[in-house]
């Protein structure tokens, strides 16, 4: 997920009121607060969460690993959101009777930021391949939070309304609003093609998944291109890549295609960067 | 990266270990489970100390259950729908000291069977003669459970069948046929009830029964003006069918007191049993619901008390769908093992098994779920569990069939249901949302569990290699020492599939005890009654039950492996009246009758 938050270009000073709490929105604390939020929202609401001690567990390893490993490869100790953010992200989404997944997968989120790295950059969305790989890898005693988060309109509609909000103010609303447009779009494509129910293929956006993949992992800036332009054609991507897989009845459909499209933007972004500044420097 | 390519390389080397991780922890499950391959009886007999032998057929059991086909509006996802029904009760309906069968069939029109035992092996299906056969004619309903009890203390088990539909009570006519008395009884026109259980809740002597609703009663299945019955969340429903106490007044009538005793919920009940969880003589309450938590309803003898939360088992919904008491520990507790749904790679819900916290204090109660610890959680889709000694070692086993709609084998609607089954209430909760299943299995063909208790907290599954193979989609088990060999055989129903008789032979160093209890002020059936059993050094309480698992009820007596050359100290009962009674001198290899003394 939001691996690290840009903080949005806007100057606030001395913020009083109302404004106060823009600053908070516009800190790259913001979604640190707001998981924890929906975390404490839906665990109080509806005892979310099987466990506590997992989702604290899987905190506890995300950030034990990323102090461990930034002191010791990039010499700095580092800040925390980030792999707060990852560790309550493992907490939510995956779903296991078993303690150890959750450590593990917080680790393997945490870890892959140092080890699948092209050009500096980490190619992968921590928690997503995290996630991905315990889904593909464990897929016995591991499955990902599908169903147990509320099945009612109200909850739905606060966070949806929440999390538009801060998106937006953190200028990447047209990330989310762009993989909502398609996924729409195409769940009535896949109606038409498989002659299920067109509820039914809107369905799963409906859930607790989506809310979580929607605002926080297709927006991460980390692992995002950097145009505008680009993000939107990104979203749309995974959109379409989500749309055939579902197509194949693949049940984490949306996990695996942000798995397989991020690092593939990425590496395309960079590779036309790089041939733009060889074009500058030939034409220099 | 500050770091040179050496230590890049270790790093990427415990990423590549991270990832192997699950294959280890894949392998270390993998040992601890017993050989799945199956082993010839000897071979049986010599590891697990005992075998199961399917043999319906040759006692004359050719039982193939029907499932029921509801209203056409449901067509698309009718399997998954229609899919429950099975259901098997024992009971010795004609004092003849032989246990026989009543097994429920679900298709309008179908017969319900009751296998009189013919004390050689065989049995007989007698329903017809006796009058509890046609049960499930047009326009009332079908049938889904029927638990025994003697209401009115005349000696002879009476039925109560639950159904969608219309329930009924049948009184034993001495063992000679069956009068139906449902309307004098005062039990309502229609209920979609799957579970049923007969208890003296307030110890009057007169057993009263809780029906639990499943659907609305105000729903018929087979006339549907709206498609919008299903449950409007997968773990949060809360619009099922509503809870029934009939308080039993003693001249053949019931009195519903559901709310005046403090039981009102509207989760979507599929199994409930009741037990003495905390020692205090009355039996509580304990409800396995689907799409949601669990409930435990405390009873004082004159009301009951919800405390799921308080106790630790009303957080973490799941699809509870059994409901089965064992004193897994020989400490003289009750262990609660309440099964759910597992299917790898989609949903791991994990079964429960709810065991007594220790140094909580008296009257009250704390669970903590161990399925894991002890290596029972993962049973499938599963459905009827029970608890029994299978092996005589003096440890209880644990027994689970499991299996939900078994149609093509290479095509799944996992990725269906996980569609609607995540989404909004509006969604989930209208039938014209889901996709058709179009014959495909949902967690179908299913191995079993037969769960062996090491005495050392840790269960191992012998299923494969004791001989139960089957992969019916399993519904209801019930135990009983079918024969009078001193073994706990095993019957299960299955959906759509035949009656399944598993005779065990055991292990002849393994010796066993059996108890019949007669209550004489508690009632008849001694449902209620506790017997702890003292022997070399060990104790194990167990109670006579008025229906438990799921859709089941095992056999009155009670039965209890004891292991190699056993010494008894004693027998403890305590009866529903309150009275305690220490039966002495007891020897192994023996049925014991103990009537409650005036």
């Amino acid at each position: 997920m939001n691996e690290q938050i840009a903080a949005p270009n806007i100057a606030l000073e001395n913020p009083r009121g109302g404004n106060r709490l823009l600053a908070l929105l516009d800190s790259r604390y913001t979604p640190p607060v707001f998981i924890t939020l929906i975390l404490l929202a839906g665990h109080l609401s509806f005892g979310m969460l099987e466990s506590y001690q997992k989702t604290l567990l899987a905190i506890a390893a995300s950030i034990a690993t990323e102090l461990v490993l930034s002191r010791f490869f990039m010499g700095k100790w580092p800040h925390l959101a980030s792999a707060y953010i990852t560790g309550i992200s493992v907490g939510i989404l995956v779903r296991s009777p078993a303690y150890w997944p959750f450590a593990l997968g917080a680790m393997i989120s945490i870890t892959s930021k140092y080890v699948l790295r092209y050009k500096g950059r980490h190619l992968w969305n921590p928690s997503n391949l995290g996630i991905s790989a315990l889904l593909f890898l464990a897929g016995d005693i591991v499955a990902s939070l599908s169903i147990q988060w509320g099945n009612f309109l109200l909850p739905l509609l606060v966070i949806w309304a929440l999390g538009a909000v801060i998106i937006w103010r953190l200028r990447r609303f047209h990330i989310t609003g762009t993989y909502v447009v398609f996924f729409l779009l195409f769940a009535v494509l896949r109606s038409w093609i498989t002659g299920s129910p067109v509820l039914s293929e809107i369905s799963p956006i409906t859930g607790p998944e989506y809310q979580l993949f929607i605002f926080f992992m297709i927006t991460d800036p980390k692992t995002t291109v950097k145009s505008r332009r680009g993000q939107c054609a990104v979203a749309f991507a995974v959109a379409l890549v989500e749309m055939v897989m579902r197509l194949d009845r693949v049940i984490y459909a949306p996990f695996y295609a942000l798995f397989f499209v991020g690092p593939i933007a990425l590496l395309v972004e960079m590779w036309w960067q790089s041939r733009r500044v060889q074009v500058a420097a030939a034409t220099a | 990266m500050k770091h040179g390519p050496f230590a890049r390389a270790v790093l990427a080397l415990f990423f590549v270990g991270l990832l192997m991780v699950p294959s280890v922890f894949r392998r270390i499950a993998a040992d601890r489970q017993s050989a799945k391959t199956r082993l010839d009886t000897k071979e049986s007999l010599a590891r697990h100390g005992f075998y199961l032998q399917e043999v319906s057929k040759a006692a004359g059991v050719d039982f193939v259950h029907e499932g029921p086909t509801l209203d056409p509006k449901l067509k698309e996802i009718m399997p998954e729908v229609a899919s429950m029904g099975a259901s098997v009760s024992i009971v010795d309906f004609d004092r003849d000291g032989w246990p026989d069968i009543y097994v429920t069939n679900s298709k309008i029109g179908s017969k319900n069977a009751l296998y009189r035992n013919m004390h050689d092996g065989t049995f007989k299906d007698v329903a017809s003669e006796m009058g509890v056969a046609d049960v499930n004619k047009l326009g009332t309903g079908v049938s889904m459970g029927a638990v025994w009890g003697d209401y009115d203390n005349d000696g002879y088990e009476d039925l109560l069948l639950i159904k969608w539909g219309k329930p009924e009570l049948f009184h034993n006519d001495h063992g000679h046929g069956f009068t139906r008395v449902t309307e004098q009884a005062g039990l309502p026109k229609w209920i979609n009830a799957n579970t049923a259980i007969w208890f003296d809740y307030d110890g009057d002597g007169l057993l009263d029964l809780f029906i639990g609703g499943y659907y609305p009663e105000d729903v018929d299945l087979w006339h549907l003006t709206t498609t919008k019955i299903m449950p409007d969340s997968f773990e949060y429903a809360k619009n099922g069918g509503r809870k029934y106490l009939f308080h039993n007044l003693g001249n053949g009538k019931f009195e519903e007191v559901s709310a005046k005793v403090g039981i009102d919920s509207r989760r979507w009940a599929l199994a409930a049993g009741a037990a003495d969880l905390r020692g205090t003589g009355h039996q509580d309450l304990f409800i396995a619901n689907d799409y949601g938590v669990s409930e435990l309803y405390l009873n004082d003898g004159k009301r009951f008390h919800e405390v799921g939360e308080e106790t630790g088992i009303g957080f973490s919904p799941k699809s509870g769908m059994n409901v089965a008491f064992g004193d897994i520990m020989n400490q003289g507790k009750y262990s609660v093992y309440v099964s759910n749904i597992s299917e790898e790679g989609v949903l791991i819900q994990g079964n429960n098994l709810w065991v007594p916290e220790d140094g909580t204090p008296a009257g009250t109660i704390k669970y903590q779920n161990l399925a894991r610890d002890m290596g029972v959680e993962l049973g499938g889709w599963s459905f009827g569990a029970q608890f029994g000694d299978l092996n005589n070692d003096g440890n209880l086993d644990l027994y689970l069939t499991n299996g939900y709609v078994s149609l093509d084998r290479n095509r799944s609607y996992w990725y269906d249901f996980s569609k609607v089954s995540g989404g909004n209430s509006t969604i989930i909760g209208d039938a014209k949302n889901w996709p058709a299943m179009d014959g495909r299995s949902l967690s179908g063909y299913q191995t079993k569990r037969v769960w062996l208790n090491d005495g050392a907290g840790r269960f191992v599954d012998v299923a494969q290699a004791v001989g139960v193979t089957d992969t019916y989609d399993g519904r209801a088990v019930a135990l009983a020492d079918l024969w009078n060999t001193g073994a706990l055989d095993v019957v299960v129903a299955t959906e759509r599939g035949p009656l399944l008789i598993y005779k065990n032979t055991v292990d002849p160093a393994d010796q066993w005890i059996e108890f019949q209890l007669e209550g004489t002020k508690s009632n008849r059936s001694a449902i209620g009654a506790e017997l702890t059993l003292y022997w070399d050094g060990k104790e194990q309480i167990q109670e006579v039950s008025g229906g438990c698992g799921f859709a089941a009820q095992n056999d009155r007596r009670l039965h209890f492996g004891l292991g190699k050359n056993p010494k008894i100290e004693k027998a403890v009962i305590r009866w529903p009246s309150g009275k305690v009674q220490t039966v002495d001198e007891l020897k192994p290899d023996e049925l014991y009758t103990v009537k409650e003394p005036l």
